[in-house]
Formats: structure tokens, sequence, C-alpha cells
């Protein structure tokens, strides 16, 4: 028997593209849509459209609350959506599981309820130089708000996180390592299980922003052993306003609400309130009920096809879009280039062409990429660029999009007369 | 790419006019576009009343289309007055761009003239709304 040679773990990106009825909509070229830009937000199945909808129509009322059917209907999947959310990314208990908007406003939350309860003046706080300003901002806030000191861990030629220098940052007894798993602007994987060995000798808590990596490899908090980790809906296949925040139970029990109202409390009185137990200490508010559902779908989906299949496919894409631009003149790369160490995000620089109009050449051919400084702009400057063209990867991606690419690059390539 | 990149862009933007920095100058301004963080600074000369330009400068990497708008925004200011720039409408700057300016590239062609609104005001001047420069279209 023969069999054809397959790419071990890859599966058939354009198939798979049935499944996302963005991909139905013509492009006002005629051209087909390579879709390259879902580190920024990423398509959704019909799966999660229609579950959004069955929300709507057939299971909706306020969670948390109603003594009837309709009521305890929608609670039950809103929870069911906490639980699969929890096993997804390893959680130990759905109860450490906070629903929030997106992996902002985790942040957020841990930099005011854990930051303002917990840092003193003179306190440090290590974030790196690889951080999307979500992960940088709030924490330069709470630095200001408490007098503590903030210090970021330098990042090298080839885009690591610069391994003395973390050494050396975390020998002066920080109170929290703020790390990402993978970088949007660069691609990076960190090796956060190292990251985190050594923090917690240092005495640091961890908190590890996933939002690039829980959609598109195997998450384990617990095997990686961190603190807090945030991450988006939207960027999962699942919809918008939809995020969440895991934390380790004895830190989140210790911590003050963030937002407060309604949901959060168990007895309200003029004088005062009593704090609800997590996570609902943290979930002041209606939250996103039929993104709940939605997000349940994508996880769904996403479990159907396999974690560590959707990395191996996404690796594959990447290997083979390196190798392509690395034969064309003119690019520039930043980020590793070991596909060990690298998610499917491509940043470049096309020598002579401004980011912006190589995005908006490549949209003239059905090509969407991300063109600016990917909110990293520590980044931009550390590699004296001032903006990147991003193209980034998911599952409905396949080789045809590589080519489209490097067609689209060339053609602008000619445009400028640069190459 | 719907003819944006047409050839006097492109020669705007390899061979930009009024490029560089005027030193002594009277009025000087730096800005940026959020989206990219492309930085462009400018520089002007005004005759003796300090009332009328007669030169000026812009410096900074950008894109094609912010580098073309001011290029091709700036041939027009010598001579104008202190007044006739800051009542300079924004439509006009990209109308005169020549080529199909959308919602995703309006911060790069209005670049030019915010900074040199910021030069003439002192003040760092708000982005022009949206919907007015591209709905309302080029004034007469």
């Amino acid at each position: 028997m023969v069999t054809a040679h397959v790419q071990p773990g890859v599966f058939d990106g354009a198939a798979l593209r049935a499944d996302f009825p963005v991909f139905d909509r013509p492009h006002r070229t005629g051209r087909p849509l390579s879709f390259l830009d879902s580190a920024a937000s990423s398509q959704k199945p019909r799966a999660v459209i229609d579950a959004v909808a069955d929300s709507y129509a057939h299971h909706y009322a306020n969670v948390h609350r109603g003594i009837y059917e309709l009521s305890e209907d929608a609670t039950h999947r809103f929870e069911a959506a906490r639980d699969a959310l929890a096993r997804f990314i390893g959680a130990p208990s759905a109860r450490e599981v906070i629903f929030v908007r997106n992996a902002t406003e985790a942040i957020n939350l841990v930099a005011y309820s854990w930051g303002r309860t917990n840092l003193r003046a003179g306190d440090l706080i290590l974030a790196t130089e690889m951080e999307h300003h979500a992960n940088l901002v709030p924490w330069q806030q709470l630095a200001a708000a408490t007098g503590a000191s903030i210090e970021y861990v330098a990042i090298t030629d080839d885009g690591h996180l610069d391994f003395d220098d973390l050494r050396a940052r975390l020998a002066r007894g920080p109170r929290l390592l703020a790390v990402t798993h993978v970088s949007n602007a660069l691609g990076t994987i960190n090796p956060i299980v190292e990251i985190t060995r050594m923090a917690h000798e240092a005495g640091a808590l961890v908190l590890l922003d996933a939002a690039q990596s829980v959609p598109h490899m195997p998450v384990d908090v617990a095997a990686l052993d961190v603190d807090f980790a945030v991450l988006s809906g939207h960027k999962m296949l699942g919809p918008s306003g939809i995020g969440a925040l895991w934390g380790r139970r004895d830190l989140l029990d210790a911590m003050p609400p963030f937002m407060t109202g309604g949901n959060m409390i168990t007895r309200v009185t003029l004088d005062g309130a009593d704090w609800n137990e997590v996570p609902w200490k943290f979930e002041a508010g209606t939250p996103a009920i039929a993104e709940a559902a939605g997000l349940a779908a994508a996880i769904d989906y996403l479990e159907g096809i396999g974690m560590a299949t959707v990395r191996a496919h996404e690796r594959f894409l990447f290997e083979h879009a390196w190798a392509a631009l690395s034969d064309m003149p003119g690019i520039r790369f930043l980020g590793p280039d070991d596909s060990d160490e690298h998610a499917g995000v491509i940043s470049f620089v096309v020598d002579g062409v401004h980011p912006h109009d190589v995005a908006t050449i490549l949209d003239g051919e059905g090509v969407a990429v991300r063109a600016g400084h990917h909110c990293a702009q520590p980044v931009m400057l550390r590699y004296d660029v001032p903006a990147t063209t991003r193209a980034s990867f998911s599952v409905y991606n396949d080789l045809d999009d590589i080519v489209r690419l490097t067609d689209a690059i060339r053609v602008t390539q000619r445009t400028f007369g640069t190459a | 790419m719907d003819n944006l990149y047409r050839d006097f862009i492109l020669e705007h933007y390899r061979a930009p006019h009024n490029h560089g920095a005027l030193d002594p100058h009277d009025l000087a301004f730096a800005d940026s576009n959020p989206t990219c963080g492309d930085e462009m600074s400018m520089t002007l000369v005004l005759d003796a009343s300090k009332q009328r330009v007669t030169d000026v400068a812009f410096d900074g990497r950008g894109c094609a289309i912010s580098q073309a708008s001011a290029s091709i925004m700036t041939d027009e200011l010598r001579g104008m007055t202190l007044d006739e720039v800051r009542e300079m409408d924004p439509r006009n700057v990209v109308a005169n761009l020549g080529v199909p300016i959308g919602a995703a590239r309006l911060k790069c062609a209005l670049l030019g003239y915010k900074v040199l609104q910021g030069a003439v005001t002192g003040v760092t001047s708000r982005w022009p709304d949206e919907a007015d420069v591209l709905q309302k279209g080029p004034v007469s």
C-alpha cells in the first residue's frame, strides 16, 4: 500500500475554511481573502456564531439571579463555559477562572486588586521589553500609584529574552514578573517553565500573558506553574467582549474586588457589603452571557482539531513562510529563526517601503496583514524600526496564503522599485 | 491597490520637497501618528513681520502617503500668512494628494497638516474629524 506523504500533524487549512463564513465574503478585488492577521483577532467558525445566536434565541436570561427555568438554564451554560475554559488551560479548579472582557482587563484586575493591596514604595515590578502595551501600562500605573519601581528584562538581537539580564534583575527581589508567553510583535515563544522556576526562586509571582499562546498551542497553567494567566476570547476563534483571568486560588481569595456592584456581593446594607466568593467576587454586573456560550463553542472547535495539531499546523506554515521570505531580496525579520521558539507570527520589514504602504498594497492583492507597532512600541525602539509588517497564522491558513503573501510582497517591491 | 501609489506620489516619497530642518528657524514642532508611531518634525522661517512664512522644511521617516502629503503641502506654504495657514482646510490637504484616501490611511495623509498646525498654534492640534474630511470632500 502506498501512502501519500503527509506532513505529520498538519491538516488541510483550505478545507477548514469552509467552517468560517467570512471566507464566503467576496473581496473587492475578486481575489480570495488571505487573512493573516489572527494575532490581532481571529475569524469565527460557524459553530461559534451559531452558539452566540442560540444563546440569545433559546437560552437567554440573566445568570445567577432568576428562580425560573430559563435563568437556571442560562446560569448552567455560563458556568459550563467556565468549566470548559478551566479544563482547556489546565486550571486546577474552575473557581479560579474569572470572566472579564479581555486580557487587558484581566491584567488591570491584577494590577489594581493584587497590586495596590500588596505593593509598597520601594518594591520592584519586573516586566520585559517584549510585552504588549497591555502588559506594560497597567504596571507603570501601579508603580506610579504605589511608589514601586518597574524594570524591564532586555531582549537579545535575535528576539529572545536575555537570561543574564533576567537573572540579574530577579536578584533584586521583584514582587512580580509580568511576562508574555508568545510575543505578538516578534513571535518569540518564551520558555515559561524555566522563567517561572527562576522567578519563584527569587520570590516573585509570575503573571503570564497567554493571549497569543492559548489560541495556538497546548497551554497548561498548572504545568507552567505560573501564578496568574490572562487570555482573550476573540483571539481564539471566540467572540469579542469575553476573556479570562486565571489565578491561584489562595491569591484570588486574598485579593479585594476590582470592580464592585451586583453579583459580586453576598449581602449589602447601606453601611457596606460582604464580598462573594471567587470567581464571582470579581464579576460585578451582568457578564458576557452569550459570549461565554460562543467561547465554549470555540474551545470545543479547537479541541476537535487538537491543540498539538494546531501548533504543528502553524509551525509548518511558519517554516514555509520564513523560508519563502528568506529567499526574497530586501526582507528583514524580527524574532528568532528557530521554529521551536517561534509561533505563527512573522514580523518583517521590506527595505525601502514603509509597513503601512506594504499593508495597503497587500490589501489590494487580497492579503490582510497588520502594519504598525503592534502595541509594542518598546520592541520597535529596540530594533530601531518605526513599525513592521506582521503576518500571523491560524487554523484556516494554508500554503496558498504564503504564496499570495510572497507574490504580493513582490508587487510591493516592483511598485516602489526597490527589488 | 486602487491607484494609491501613482508615480507622482512615489516621486514625492523618494525625493520629498522641503525635506530636512531649517536652522535658525522661527517655529518648530513635532508630532506623531499613533497608529504606526511615525514621527514628523517641521521648522518654519518667517519674514520680518513674523506673520508670513518665507521658508519651511519637514523631517522624519514615514510612509509614502505621509511623506508625499507633507511634501505637496509644504510647497504651498511660502508666502502664506500665519492666519492663512491656521485656516487651511484639511480636506484640501487630502484632496491635493490626488489619490483616493480612505479612513485607514487618513492619519498618514494628515500627519504633516497636524504638525504644521502645531507649529503655527504652539499646541498639539487634534486630528481633524474623520467624517468631516472623508465625507464632505474638498472645499473650493
